[in-house]
């Protein structure tokens, strides 16, 4: 008995090691299905507004061309984290969707280096859409010259939301500067407010990203991107040191943005920091007028910039229904689409020519920002733009010490040395 | 020959697990222990070998110490309470009480219910916010005035709070397994102690307690292997959060989000040895029990 | 302690497991602007089934795909186990105590660490996309318990019956069919509600192997919970829903868990 044990485990082992070689073999190619009229479109579009825009923008796609199913492959959760693992295992198993979406910018840095993205530069040159989106967004679209995706919106980052009628009790006009909210900040504490409101980490970065472009400059803030500026340089270290005053002054807590926001409507603070998503939950579920019943104002320090992100989609190597996914590229970049979603998404449309009418309240006044020739554009590290996920990653585990141990150089000496590592 | 007459058909019946285990277990294991010791990135499965580097790097990262840290508390907080509450409900239930198929139903059910949906109403009920904005639990704890904090944003135990929910969650099935171990235990064993004098505590610490040992390592090792692995609850509840991270979420995230790949592929192999470390004795111990029976 | 006192702390027990609930259906009853951290334990002002309206139809799909998924998944999963089960405890071959920890040790394997391999494996043989693939992967994670759950059973029964079969010259086949299998019904039981309901709650490999068409319920109740903007009464409308069959079972067989439990099954 004792000796057929022995034996069977060294079996069990031999099989194991011989079993662990496997991983370099390639699976099978996926297929191509010309003649099959489908299309598959991956995203982590399922929520209110954005399920709506889509479907809008799905209607109008079967209407140009009738007869091709719409597959609608959504993920939700952890802001594209869930549907990523998804996209991984499917990408690494050449089961690619048609198309798949992605935030404009680095996000897809390490996709185009897996090899797994098509070039559509072309599809650019071919329907002329290279001037009809501006040009700071093609640059910031572009990886290595080559564009690899179809913006279908812009959303803004850089916005502080408030309720003027209590500012007003309170005797303060929107801060302009982050000073100013921390001066601001002694004279609320008296009456038993909170100057800003914030939850949980992601939110946190959010508003981080945003103290360093409104303490650094648009320059320097892009600098922090592409290792021209220093991270461990005195002005960004003063600048992180302001947000760590800024947290002293908030009502921190650990839920998702609504319920951080819910504080400002409640009275408990002055000011949230959050992207443009904010109006439609406002005017929706929480039935309030802009001006009146919210208003919202650049985030301190960035009156004209906009720190945008963008929603975009691909073209995957090996797309089983390549053709349709063009036309749904097409339909993505199409002034009637753009302008079928965004108002409902609660976004403004990429293009420079989309119908102005379509856009009422905040983004009528969005849109007029993202179309005026002197605003500044610049992109967004927490939803994508500005860093590859690696880098992204980095910063926010990097993050989660700095919020432990509040120690402002050695975050960024953090961050510094994650830059080299993953721009390798 | 006559041997494997007897046993070979029984050897065959098995063999079919036995292959299909072989691969989605140990050949997975195997693919992501090769994985680990590589530099992969992205999609990109590296073939070069750097030996132990990314276990070595894990070993410094502040994170990931963080991140044991926090694994730790919750699996000291989760199977002591989950364990002492299972068994104080099955105590209480022992000498039977009126509606217990009821009861048991109520104290059973969180079982059937997913850990996204779980997460979704703990969320809310673990709200850690004061003052005027004070709701879920809190709310609940203020009517008895032990309102607690100690789960707020700053907080370095707010781990120990997901403990609660995932107590939640399993401790009616501790209570089940206690209580079926109870049910076990023979009722003319009890009499005869009572017989002898003993006072009711005394038989349940001579007689009931012994023979509950087996069922108190079974629940063990069944809570101790879902703690090392608990990952939707704590996505559900706290995503991306260093104060409830543990390293399963971590590899989530360093493979997922980061494209870490083999740094990810790390990390669980050391799950998967931590978790192989509960299990082993536990094995190893049922079968010797076995022997001697 | 005394009567009263014991069953308070009981029904102070039950009052802690319902408060999720409770929770989870005020919120659901509420409208959307009356959804608020901050009263979640307020009732709702008025009464309205319409949340649930709203949700069902993102989730009929999926409820009907775990059901063709949960049913047969568990099924397989439970004969399996319990062949196993029966062979690795009263009709041992040589080795088999090695057997035995080598399957259970699947129990053990962190999820998220083999989803590519697996992902891998499971598109080069052809199975990825529908429920096939996603039964097929149930269906073997759930081998380590299923065993371990007949194996623990079988062992506490006695081999006389067994060896009376035996020495009639009945094969394995046929015992295991006659006699094991009838006895093992109340392990039967405690496996089929324990892999109905971890194959239900299951998310990460249905939202892996599947495509839409065939993705089980709670990829659909991640994407309502999930979204980066939350309805919340709609999120808990959801949990509640995606809830209620495995619920049912807990109810309907909750007592056959018990006795499940007592006669043996998942004895250390």
């Amino acid at each position: 008995m004792a000796e057929i044990n022995r034996r069977q485990l060294l079996a069990i082992g031999a099989g194991v090691s011989a079993l662990a070689v496997l991983p370099s073999c390639s699976p099978s190619q996926s297929e191509q299905k010309p003649d099959e009229k489908k299309v598959e479109v991956f995203s982590w579009w399922s929520g209110p507004g954005e399920q709506e825009g889509l479907d809008a923008l799905t209607a109008n796609f079967k209407k140009n061309n009738p007869g091709v199913e719409f597959v609608n492959a959504a993920v939700a959760g952890g802001s594209g984290t869930q549907a990523r693992s998804v996209l991984a295992a499917r990408l690494q198993g050449n089961q690619p969707p048609d198309s798949y979406q992605l935030h404009a910018g680095l996000e897809a840095a390490d996709d185009i280096k897996a090899n797994r993205l098509e070039d559509i530069t072309y599809l650019y040159e071919a329907n002329g859409w290279k001037s009809k989106f501006p040009s700071g967004l093609i640059e910031k679209l572009s990886i290595g010259g080559k564009i690899y995706a179809v913006p279908v919106n812009i959303h803004r980052s850089n916005l502080m939301w408030f309720v003027p009628g209590k500012l007003q009790e309170w005797g303060i006009t929107p801060a302009k500067t982050w000073a100013e909210v921390l001066t601001q900040a002694t004279a609320l504490a008296a009456k038993g407010v909170k100057a800003l409101s914030v939850g949980a980490p992601w939110t946190q970065l959010h508003l981080l990203e945003n103290v360093l472009l409104g303490e650094l400059g648009t320059a320097k803030y892009n600098g922090l991107w592409d290792g021209k500026t220093d991270w461990k340089g005195a002005d960004v270290v003063k600048a992180l040191d302001t947000f760590k005053s800024l947290l002293a002054v908030s009502v921190v807590g650990t839920d998702d943005w609504q319920p951080t926001l819910d504080k400002v409507l409640g009275g408990q603070a002055a000011y949230h920091v959050m992207g443009d998503w904010a109006a439609g939950y406002l005017q929706g579920a929480k039935a309030l007028k802009y001006k009146t019943g919210y208003d919202v104002t650049a985030s301190p320090g960035t009156a004209g910039v906009y720190n945008f992100l963008a929603d975009s989609f691909t073209l995957p190597k090996g797309a089983p229904h390549k053709v349709y996914a063009e036309a749904w590229l097409k339909e993505c970049a199409s002034v009637e689409g753009q302008d079928l979603f965004n108002p409902l998404k609660g976004s403004v449309p990429a293009r420079l020519d989309a119908d102005k009418s379509k856009y009422k309240d905040y983004l009528a006044s969005a849109l007029q920002d993202w179309q005026n020739q002197s605003t500044v554009v610049v992109g967004s590290l927490v939803h994508g733009v500005v860093a590859n996920n690696a880098f992204k990653s980095e910063i926010e585990k990097a993050y989660g010490i700095f919020v432990q141990d509040k120690d402002s150089a050695k975050f960024a000496a953090a961050v510094s040395k994650a830059y080299t590592d993953t721009s390798k | 020959m006559r041997g494997i007459r007897k046993w070979g058909p029984g050897l065959l019946l098995v063999s079919p697990s036995l292959v299909a285990l072989g691969l989605f277990v140990y050949f997975f294991i195997g693919w992501n222990a090769k994985v680990s010791l590589t530099e992969s990135r992205g999609y990109v499965i590296d073939d070069r070998f750097v030996g132990l580097q990314q276990y070595k790097r894990l070993f410094a990262d502040e994170t990931f110490h963080n991140d044991v840290r926090n694994l730790a508390i919750f699996t000291v907080v989760f199977i002591c309470g989950s364990l002492l509450f299972g068994l104080a409900l099955a105590l209480l239930m022992d000498k039977g009480v009126r509606g217990e198929n009821a009861l048991r139903s109520i104290y059973l059910f969180p079982m059937a219910i997913s850990f996204i949906a779980t997460g979704i109403v703990w969320r809310w009920l673990l709200n850690s916010d004061t003052g005027a904005g004070t709701t879920g639990l809190n709310d609940v704890l203020g009517l008895a005035g032990i309102h607690s904090d100690w789960h707020n944003a700053q907080s370095k135990w707010a781990v120990a709070a997901i403990a609660l929910p995932a107590g939640w969650a399993l401790s009616g099935y501790v209570m089940a397994l206690f209580l079926a171990g109870l049910r076990g235990v023979p009722e003319e064993l009890r009499e005869a102690a009572r017989v002898d004098g003993a006072s009711e505590t005394k038989v349940y610490w001579h007689v009931v307690r012994p023979l509950l040992l087996p069922v108190l390592m079974s629940a063990l090792v069944i809570l101790a292997h879902i703690s090392l692995k608990t990952f939707d609850l704590i996505w559900a509840i706290a995503p991306l959060d260093p104060r409830t991270e543990t390293p399963a979420l971590l590899m989530y995230r360093e493979a997922f989000r980061g494209g870490f790949y083999g740094r990810g592929a790390a990390i669980a192999t050391i799950l998967f040895f931590g978790i192989s470390l509960l299990a082993v004795p536990y094995i190893w111990y049922t079968m010797r029990k076995e022997r001697g029976r | 302690m005394s009567k009263t006192l014991r069953h308070l702390a009981l029904f102070g027990a039950a009052v802690f497991f319902l408060m999720p609930v409770y929770v989870l259906v005020v919120t659901s009853l509420k409208s959307a602007g009356e959804v608020d951290v901050g009263n979640m334990w307020a009732l709702p002002k008025s009464l309205s089934l319409e949340t649930f309206a709203a949700v069902w139809p993102k989730l009929d799909k999926g409820m009907l795909n775990s059901l063709i998924l949960a049913v047969p998944a568990s099924l397989i999963s439970s004969l399996l186990g319990a062949a196993n089960g029966f062979v690795l405890a009263k009709w041992r071959f040589p080795g088999a105590d090695i057997v035995f920890p080598v399957i259970l040790f699947g129990m053990f394997i962190p999820y998220q660490a083999i989803i590519i391999p697996m992902f891998y494996v499971m598109s080069a043989i052809g199975m990825y996309g529908g429920l096939d693939g996603l039964i097929l992967v149930h269906i073997i994670y759930g081998l380590p318990i299923t065993t371990l759950i007949f194996r623990s059973y079988f062992s506490g029964l006695s081999d006389e019956l067994i060896e009376a079969a035996r020495v009639d010259g009945a094969g394995m086949l046929r015992t295991f069919v006659l006699i094991g299998l009838p006895l093992a019904l109340p392990a039967f039981a405690v496996s089929m509600i324990w892999q109905f309901t971890s194959t239900w709650n299951d998310f990460l490999f249905g939202v892996i192997l599947t495509l839409p068409e065939f993705s089980p319920v709670t990829v659909a109740l991640n994407n309502i919970a999930g979204a980066q903007t939350v309805p919340f009464n709609q999120a808990m409308a959801s949990a509640f829903l995606a809830s209620v069959p495995t619920l049912i079972v807990y109810l309907l067989l909750g007592r056959f868990f018990m006795r499940g439990l007592m006669a043996g099954a998942l004895k250390g």
